[in-house]
């Protein structure tokens, strides 16, 4: 070993100060690729592809793993799922593919599908290949609001549809909260500007750090386009409501694992003790980067007990691995501290009659540096409903035909977390993908030519509509 | 508003490049075109139009019908296939006692007429099966033709039940009847003939020659071989018994391709057979072995078995593979490729005796599981050793190089990727070939590996 010059402790910490923060789930070797791909069984109409709500080819493509041609293998993979690689890295694989494998009925391990979608994108991202061509000109535009997940899904369909596709987007980057907001140990940065730019390769004219309503009206784009999709995902994250909440070192959990993402650790002190505030999937992101970041005692404060946490239980168990604390049944009454945060106080709360209601005299502080709130955020609703004058439910969700994914206004579709209120990557891109063909529908009043037949039928999840064809005979 | 390129996303990756156009995967085959080389083989996936249609609905480029014969049809028995599992992987070897078709000549004939009718571009092959009498070959013949079909295989293969009425493999494995035959049916045939050769033969070569002089456009093999899939150990009746009797049946599936890519090479390599179109059947199970078929001299490969197991979808991997490897070999089309390694399959006495390669254990690699040392040791050469056994520590392999012959037997048991690699020495020596040794008076071979040594002494004790 040559002498290990130590680092002035004024120098910025990098990314690789922090070893935890690094890809968490090791990448597959070839070899380990093709043992893995060889336990699938290919089972036929397989569970695991009507559990991915891309309707992923599933078995197809770990064949193609199994018989050396990753390339093909990821062109199954995107022509189902344009984040077909973030998804690889992000997806509850647990709930979904993975979970319903036949093996998890049988004395087997599931197939490790998300570790093997990865191994096939990685290879196409690797040899930097563009699978994709753009559709013939259809002669028709359409806006794509929002270079999230699903706006990204709904332009490469568009763009492979031949239609015309411009993206609004008011962050300086593509890519939305795969960018911006799932935890560094899942997805970096650049694996999910990678992805976005096969996407927008296709011929996508994007506009960055654009806001509607701002920096252009939502009419001016409805009236200069053939067709608009709005993927604007959620707004800001909901309020504790108590005092002191807008004390410096209260943070709220998007732009706190934004900073990571951005690798701006001075902007974030490692600090003596983070308490978070809710027990969603954004809340074990927050706890276990903040474990991570090397923060001594990280608590995670949520109002009901494990049994009733929205995270899933495997990312409970990660938060648990990375020795998170865990204070149940509590809600937060103050924010304590003068200048900054110094501690937090809660009360205890117990059910009665389906409602939370605070136990007289439960109060207590937990002093801390740090107030990470992850208690979800807020449908645009307001905002929404000012600039576009689209009809949304109560909750602030865009109303939507559940078929074609069309708003109240006939030239606007919608998809993603600003529909559903909040899911995954893999549930927007499904939205991206029927809304572009619904769209591409609409404008030009045609039916897109056979070469689309593949991802179409993953819309549905349905088999080749061929079959069909030839068993009426 | 202008079409703008977006803006530079900062990853630090290398620019995308297009991916090449897809090659032309166009196949022809003594005169039958299809869209790509891979048909379904004369078998049950083809034995109706409904599954044919599916097929092709699903990417075949062509199907050669399940075998037809002279009304009154045959009766099958139930209980038909047989199969050997390898470890973890079912379907390894595949075995049945199937007939030809056993549903009556017009029925199929007019399914077949309507597939033509609904797929002109694909391929449909008729198999065919009758007594060898001139009569009955031309009636058939004709009948078939009428349905549009685009060639017929004259099935000389099948080696259970019909080849005891005289058929099938009776036929394949006299050269004369296999001539004979052809010429009955290219009397009368409109499209190209394709005779389906038995490998239960001695030599492959004298049924290829025996079809191309009586005429047939090309040849397709391996058929399948005469096989007993086992005997069940609790009741000591065969697998599988047909109420508690067994017959030979006929072995297919992934263990018989390497029978098959010898028997093909041959034909492709046989001066007087050397050009005749081949169609490369036995154990194509994905695109990989299509192309060594490929490769080896078949202008298509038929497939049977991995369907059985999977169903028509594999066509679309299969696909998808040979396009990808196409686009990384720059092949624009399947002549680019087809036969080029078949010259490299040679006789034994023209390989180079001075060629020497020697085993390198990669030790970064090695898991320490030494079955490559107890199979040297054992079985081979005695070259690879463990310092445990040398009055040392540690289980770790290496190879004594002087001592190694170049076997390829440790690369082959090691279970870890390219952990144990075969490594070609330079010897400076010409190449020199057992021909020429023997044509010197057994002079001239220089000594490239110890021939003659002890055995190396391990164990403690000794």
């Amino acid at each position: 070993m040559g002498s290990v010059v130590p680092k002035p402790k004024s120098q910025p910490k990098t990314i690789a100060d922090f070893p935890g923060l690094q890809e968490m789930v090791p990448a597959m070797r070839k070899e380990e690729a093709r043992v893995e791909s060889s336990r699938c069984l290919t089972c036929f109409d397989a569970p695991c592809v009507t559990a991915c709500p891309t309707h992923i080819d599933i078995p197809r493509f770990i064949r193609q793993i199994n018989s050396a041609d990753p390339i093909g293998s990821a062109v199954t993979i995107l022509e189902a799922n344009p984040l077909g690689h973030s998804c690889a890295r992000v997806c509850p694989v647990e709930a979904l593919c993975e979970g319903s494998c036949v093996y998890m009925g049988w004395h087997e391990k599931p197939i490790q599908i998300g570790r093997l979608q990865r191994y096939a994108t990685d290879v196409l991202h690797g040899e930097r290949i563009q699978p994709f061509t753009p559709g013939k000109d259809a002669g028709k535009k359409a806006a794509v609001i929002g270079a999230g997940p699903s706006g990204l899904s709904c332009a490469a369909y568009l763009r492979r549809l031949g239609v015309a596709v411009t993206v609004f987007e008011a962050k300086p980057m593509p890519g939305g909260l795969n960018t911006y907001g799932i935890a560094e140990y899942k997805l970096s940065k650049p694996q999910s500007l990678e992805e976005t730019e096969l996407v927008l390769d296709l011929g996508a004219d994007v506009r960055f750090g654009v806001r509607i309503g701002k920096d252009i009206q939502f009419d001016k784009i409805v009236r200069e386009f053939d067709a608009v999709f709005l993927g604007v995902g959620l707004g800001a994250g909901q309020a504790l409501g108590v005092p002191g909440e807008h004390l410096p070192g209260v943070y709220e959990a998007l732009p706190f694992i934004e900073r990571i993402k951005a690798h701006d650790f001075s902007a974030i002190p490692t600090g003596s003790t983070t308490v978070c505030i809710g027990a969603g999937n954004t809340a074990v992101d927050v706890v276990t980067q903040a474990k991570r970041l090397g923060t001594p005692k990280v608590v995670m404060a949520y109002r009901r007990g494990p049994e009733d946490m929205p995270a899933y239980e495997y990312e409970y168990d990660l938060a648990k691995g990375d020795a998170v604390e865990f204070l149940w049944h509590v809600v937060p009454v103050q924010v304590l501290g003068t200048k900054a945060v110094t501690g937090i106080r809660f009360a205890r709360v117990t059910e009665k009659g389906g409602k939370l209601v605070p136990v007289p005299k439960s109060e207590f502080d937990v002093p801390c540096d740090r107030i990470v709130k992850a208690i979800g955020q807020k449908a645009q609703g307001d905002t929404l409903r000012a600039l576009s004058g689209l009809d949304l439910d109560p909750k602030g969700r865009v109303v939507v035909d559940a078929k074609t994914l069309a708003t109240s206004n006939k030239k606007v579709w919608a998809g993603g977390d600003a529909i559903n209120g909040g899911k995954e990557v893999v549930n927007a891109a499904a939205d991206g993908k029927r809304a572009a063909l619904s769209i591409y529908k609409a404008v030009t009043g045609r039916q897109p030519v056979p070469e689309h037949g593949y991802w179409i039928s993953t819309i549905e999840g349905r088999g080749k509509g061929g079959a069909a064809k030839a068993l009426s005979y | 508003m202008a079409p703008r390129k977006h803006s530079p996303i900062k990853h630090g990756r290398k620019p995308l490049k297009p991916i090449a156009p897809e090659p032309d995967l166009t196949a022809n085959c003594g005169g039958i075109k299809s869209p790509n080389p891979f048909w379904l083989a004369s078998a049950p996936p083809t034995n109706s139009g409904p599954q044919i249609m599916r097929a092709f609905d699903y990417g075949w480029g062509g199907a050669v019908w399940k075998t037809l014969g002279e009304d009154p049809a045959v009766i099958n028995v139930t209980s038909r296939y047989g199969a050997i599992d390898l470890g973890g992987q079912k379907i390894a070897g595949f075995n049945n006692v199937e007939l030809i078709t056993d549903r009556p000549l017009a029925d199929n004939l007019k399914e077949m007429y309507e597939v033509k009718k609904r797929y002109p571009k694909h391929a449909v092959i008729a198999s065919l099966m009758v007594p060898c009498e001139r009569k009955n070959w031309h009636d058939i013949v004709k009948r078939t033709e009428d349905t549009g079909c685009d060639g017929l295989e004259l099935n000389f293969g099948c080696p259970h039940g019909m080849s005891e009425r005289g058929m099938g493999s009776a036929v394949g494995q006299v050269p004369e009847y296999i001539k004979m035959v052809s010429e009955f049916v290219k009397e009368v045939a409109r499209t190209p003939v394709l005779v389906k050769l038995t490998p239960n033969i001695t030599d492959i070569r004298y049924g290829a020659r025996a079809a191309k002089a009586g005429g047939a456009d090309g040849v397709s093999l391996i058929n399948t071989i005469n096989s007993v899939m086992g005997v069940d150990l609790d009741t000591m009746v065969p697998k599988f018994a047909i109420d508690g009797y067994g017959a030979h049946g006929g072995y297919c599936g992934p263990a018989v391709k390497p029978i098959a890519l010898n028997m093909v090479s041959q034909i492709a390599t046989d001066p007087e057979t050397r050009g005749l179109p081949i169609s490369g059947i036995g154990g194509v199970s994905d695109w990989r072995d299509a192309v060594e078929f490929m490769l080896l001299g078949s202008s298509n490969v038929q497939v049977c078995t991995a369907v059985m197991h999977y169903g028509f979808r594999i066509v679309e991997d299969m696909r998808s593979g040979l396009i990808n490897w196409m686009r990384s070999q720059n092949f624009t089309k399947l002549d680019d490729f087809v036969g080029k390694t078949a010259p490299r399959i040679v006789e034994w006495k023209k390989l180079n005796l001075h060629h020497k390669t020697i085993a390198k254990i990669d030790a970064s690699k090695c898991i320490e599981c030494d079955l490559c040392h107890v199979a040297c040791q054992d079985t081979a050469h005695q070259c690879i050793v463990r310092p445990m056994d040398m009055g040392g520590k540690g289980r770790l392999p290496t190879v004594i190089e002087e001592d190694c012959v170049g076997c390829n037997l440790c690369s082959l048991v090691c279970p870890v990727e390219s952990c144990i690699t075969m490594e070609a020495v330079p010897t400076g020596h010409a190449p020199f070939t057992w021909e020429q040794y023997t044509k010197n008076g057994f002079k001239g071979y220089k000594e490239v590996y110890k021939r003659y040594h002890e055995p190396q002494k391990t164990g403690k004790k000794s």
